[in-house]
Order: C-alpha cells, then sequence, then structure tokens
C-alpha cells in the first residue's frame, strides 16, 4: 500500500528524517513510535506533500507520489488528522464534513455545477453516516470551534475519512484523551480497519498502539531503529535503549 | 431628490467595489488590487461606449470580463506570496494601473470631435446616460440592478460548497489543502469573480460620474474596498453594505455639516466601530 524508499528530510543540518524504509501492507494498522522529536510528524507531512523530501521515493499503490501537490494525494486516497487539531472552526460540523469530499469517487458523482453550487442536497446521507459514526449526529450545526475537545478529535477523523481514504495517517489521535475516550477510539480505528482502510497510527499513547496494531516501526533521530509485530517491540533492547535511555536493557 | 439619488448611487458602486474584496477576504487574501480592477472595468466600458458607440449594457458584460481577466492574471502570482507580502503585492499592481492609465493616449475623433482617454487629463465625456436621456433617478435604478444581482450572486455562493471551501480557505489553508481542496483554484477563483465584479462597479462609476481619470483609481480607493467588508464582516453579503451606508451615507454625507471637524471624526468613527464590533457589524460568524 506505502512503501518509503531512503526517505529523508533536513532542516538545514538537522535531519529530522534520516534514511528511512518502510512498507505498509495493505488492510494493516502500522504503528510508527518513537521519543519526541524523533521524526514521526516530519515522515507524515513528506507522505502527505505538506514538506517535499530531501530524497528518496514514496509509493503508493506502486506508484511513485513524490511529484504530486498535496491536494491531489488526498484524491488518490491518502489522508490525515493532525497532532495539534486543525478543523475550520468558522464552519458547522456539517460543514467541515461538506467541504472534504474531495475523493475521487465524490467528484466523479456529481457534475461540476451541482458539486460546487448546489445546496446541501445530494450528500446528506454520506455526511449523516459520518456523523453517526463519530457520534457528532447531534451537534452538526453548531460550529467546530465550539466543539468540546474530544468531539473535536472526532470531527477531525470523521472529516478525513469524507475523502473515503485507502490509507489513514492518524498523528497522535489519542493525545489529550482519558481512558474511556482511548477506548472508543480504540474501537472506531478497528471499524475502520474492518472497512479495508489501512492505518499508519502515530502515537505516544503505548496502551493504544500496543492493542491495534499488527506492525510497528521504531524512529529514533530519525532513523527507523527497529520493526516488528508488538511484542517483538516490547521485547526489543535498542527500543527499549531509546524509550528510557542510558543503558536500560 | 437628486442628490439622495446621487448618494445611492455612490453607495451602489461602492457597495461593488465592496463585495469584490469580500469574496477575496472569503479566502484569507488581503487584496488592495480592486481599484486597478475597478480602472480596468472603468475604462474598458467607456472606450467602448464612446469609441466604438456600443450600448453600456454589453459595454458592463465587457467590463466584467476584462476586470475578470486581469484579476485571474494577478491571482496567480499573488498566491505565491501571503500576508503583509501579499496587500504590498497588490498595492504594487494597483499603482501600477493607475500609472498605466495616467500614461495611457487613445484618441479617435468622433463626429469631429477628439474622445477617449488622454494621459493624466483623463478620460472625459463619457456621456451614455445624457445622450440617451437617463435621468439621475433611472441611473441610479439601473446602477442597483447589477448591485442588487452581485450581492445575490454572492449570497448563492455562500449557501453552495463552493462559499464553505472559500471559508475553509480562509480559515487554515494547510487543513484546507490536507482534506483535497486545490488552493490555486481557489484562491484565483476567488480573485475572478472578484475582478468581474470590481469590473462592472467601474464600468457603472465612468458612466455616472461622465469623466474619469487615473487619481479617480488611487491607494484611496482600494484601501475603501478592502475596509467595507473588514468594517461589515463576513458573516454575510449585508455587512459590506452596511459598512458602505456607513462610511458614504454617514461618515463623508451625514457628518458633512462638522465642516473640518468632520476628517478628524471619521477617523475616530471608524476605530470606534470596530472597538464596538472587533469582528465587523454583522461579526465574522454564520449562523451556527
Amino acid at each position: 500500500m506505502l512503501e518509503l524508499k531512503a526517505l529523508s528530510r533536513h532542516f538545514g543540518g538537522v535531519r529530522a528524517v534520516d534514511g528511512i524504509d518502510l512498507a505498509v501492507a495493505g488492510g494493516q494498522i502500522f504503528g510508527l513510535i518513537g521519543p519526541n522529536g524523533s521524526g514521526k510528524s516530519t515522515t507524515v507531512n513528506v507522505i502527505t506533500g505538506l514538506l517535499p523530501p530531501t530524497s528518496g521515493t514514496i509509493l503508493f499503490r506502486g506508484e511513485d507520489i513524490g511529484a504530486l501537490p498535496t491536494h491531489l494525494r488526498l484524491r488518490a486516497g491518502i489522508a490525515r488528522t493532525f497532532q495539534n487539531i486543525r478543523l475550520f472552526g468558522q464552519l458547522s460540523v456539517w460543514q467541515n464534513l461538506w467541504v472534504a469530499q474531495n475523493s475521487a469517487e465524490d467528484r466523479a458523482r456529481q457534475g461540476f455545477f451541482a458539486r460546487w453550487l448546489g445546496g446541501q442536497g445530494g450528500v446528506r446521507e454520506e455526511i449523516a453516516r459520518l456523523l453517526e459514526f463519530s457520534g457528532l449526529a447531534h451537534k452538526q450545526d453548531e460550529l467546530a470551534a465550539n466543539l468540546a475537545f474530544g468531539e473535536q478529535r472526532r470531527l477531525e477523523l470523521a472529516r478525513a475519512l469524507a475523502a473515503r481514504p485507502k490509507l489513514l495517517l492518524l498523528d497522535e489521535p489519542a493525545a489529550g484523551m482519558n481512558s474511556e475516550e482511548i477506548a472508543q477510539l480504540r474501537d472506531r480505528i478497528l471499524k475502520l480497519r474492518d472497512t479495508g482502510i489501512t492505518i499508519v497510527l502515530v502515537e505516544h499513547v503505548m496502551e493504544l498502539v500496543m492493542g491495534v496494531t499488527d506492525r510497528i516501526a521504531v524512529l529514533n533521530f530519525g532513523q527507523k531503529i527497529a520493526e516488528g509485530t508488538p511484542a517483538e517491540i516490547q521485547a526489543h533492547p535498542a527500543v527499549r535503549k531509546a524509550y528510557l535511555g542510558g543503558e536500560a536493557a | 431628490m437628486d442628490f439622495y439619488f446621487s448618494l445611492a448611487q455612490l453607495i451602489g458602486v461602492h457597495t461593488l467595489l465592496g463585495l469584490s474584496a469580500y469574496i477575496v477576504l472569503l479566502t484569507g487574501q488581503v487584496s488592495l488590487a480592486q481599484a486597478g480592477f475597478f480602472a480596468v472595468g472603468a475604462y474598458t466600458a467607456g472606450m467602448l461606449t464612446v469609441l466604438a458607440g456600443w450600448h453600456l449594457v454589453p459595454a458592463l458584460g465587457a467590463s466584467a470580463l476584462s476586470g475578470a481577466a486581469v484579476a485571474c492574471a494577478v491571482g496567480f502570482p499573488a498566491l505565491r506570496v501571503k500576508g503583509l507580502m501579499l496587500v504590498i503585492a497588490t498595492l504594487a499592481f494597483g499603482e501600477g494601473v493607475r500609472l498605466f492609465f495616467f500614461n495611457f493616449d487613445y484618441q479617435v475623433a468622433v463626429d469631429g470631435i477628439r474622445l477617449g482617454p488622454l494621459g493624466g487629463e483623463g478620460f472625459r465625456q463619457i456621456r451614455f446616460f445624457p445622450e440617451n436621456g437617463w435621468g439621475t433617478g433611472e441611473v441610479m435604478l439601473f446602477m442597483w440592478v447589477f448591485v442588487i444581482a452581485a450581492m445575490a450572486l454572492l449570497w448563492w455562493f455562500d449557501r453552495s460548497r463552493y462559499g464553505s471551501v472559500l471559508r475553509a480557505v480562509g480559515e487554515d489553508e494547510l487543513a484546507a489543502q490536507s482534506v483535497g481542496i486545490n488552493l490555486t483554484a481557489v484562491k484565483v477563483s476567488a480573485m475572478t469573480v472578484g475582478g468581474a465584479i470590481a469590473g462592472v462597479g467601474g464600468g457603472l462609476y465612468a458612466h455616472y460620474t461622465t469623466h474619469i481619470e487615473h487619481s479617480s483609481f488611487n491607494i484611496l480607493v482600494a484601501t475603501f474596498a478592502i475596509a467595507y467588508p473588514i468594517l461589515g464582516g463576513l458573516r454575510n453579503v449585508f455587512g459590506t453594505l452596511l459598512a458602505v451606508i456607513f462610511v458614504q451615507g454617514f461618515l463623508v454625507e451625514g457628518l458633512r455639516f462638522m465642516g473640518d471637524w468632520r476628517n478628524l471624526l471619521f477617523g475616530a468613527l471608524i476605530v470606534l466601530a470596530m472597538n464596538l464590533r472587533p469582528s465587523g457589524f454583522l461579526g465574522g460568524r454564520r449562523r451556527a
């Protein structure tokens, strides 16, 4: 599904991402973990095209997408959420999902005129389904800025799903959540995987990562130091060293 | 009565200017280029009716097209810069247009009289309305047909997905890209629609004043254009209309009795209005 080959992104002398090789198979939940500043978010930004790579290749479903601008990568099927929530606060919950319907399928479904200048008919069912999935149906006319924190996280996930992604990149979706919310998020992620969406989960919250992922890669100082199943990662000496420091393990 | 008709004409033209900046401002771009599009539309319509003998309605159509074409051409390079840099770039464009018309001569003999733009002296005798015997009231009604059409168009946009996309881009470009919105297309389209509206406004302006010159399109006009939607708020198009009525109807005309004190009070009242309503008369938020 997604393959990174010798991917690097440098900021001046800082090697935020330094020659990462990664292969995410279709239908997997793939965890990307590592200490703060290890290059996880930079990797996500390079995959979605917000940052150009310094070198290396990004293959998505076998095709090199390195030259595509961000909005075309989305249309190809790569959606994301942000570590610091970035909703359109002055739009309603409903409108946040409306503007995000940019998948190839949605673009083909309606004519240009109906799609851009038509009213809210025609897409109601699809958006209602997303609202239902996220538990936000009763808030659909609320401004996004007025939602509680947990609701904003759910809306951002729904907004990414509105693009009908094949690959979903979640950048620390559990940050700031309590354990009940994390349990709900875990259920949602598993449901999404069951609908056939491949998920890359960037996360610090180990109870979530270890519980849902099929495979995990560990980054440290921009390099991949380990990859394997959750059990293998938990036992991996280099990982324990990166997280605990010193000569642990 | 003629005074009120003239005031309504002025308010109509300025509303078109304000609306042209409104749609661009929705995408988060502060543009000082609107006076330039306004000038292009004014000279286009004037030359077509005076030199080519067109009727005003098709001439205004040409104003809209020329304003839109220039705005589209400006939109692409303007996208590369943001914030204050965009303000400077669009300001430079507007001044460039003004200086172009300052040096622009194109005179043709019509019925033995040489007519057309003549550099710094401007473009006189744009006499479509008097030649066709239109009174001030009729001219005013004619102009307001276009103002209302422009307001209706933007109102419709605001209710459509396009309007929400414009606002999404205005709020967070990074997030907008990440949900698949083509920033270039959205920003250039907003600029183009704004250019068309400013072009029509310019065409109407040229005909009701009958005389235009480069200084009719200076930085003050550009500042007014962007000030209206900021003062009125981005909730909907009526904010811009209210702001124009407030500035042109109340501050400029209503305070005339105060003589020299007017200019002082003018600035003070705008500052006061912005402090009382920081997100504009109608607020920045849509119905929640």
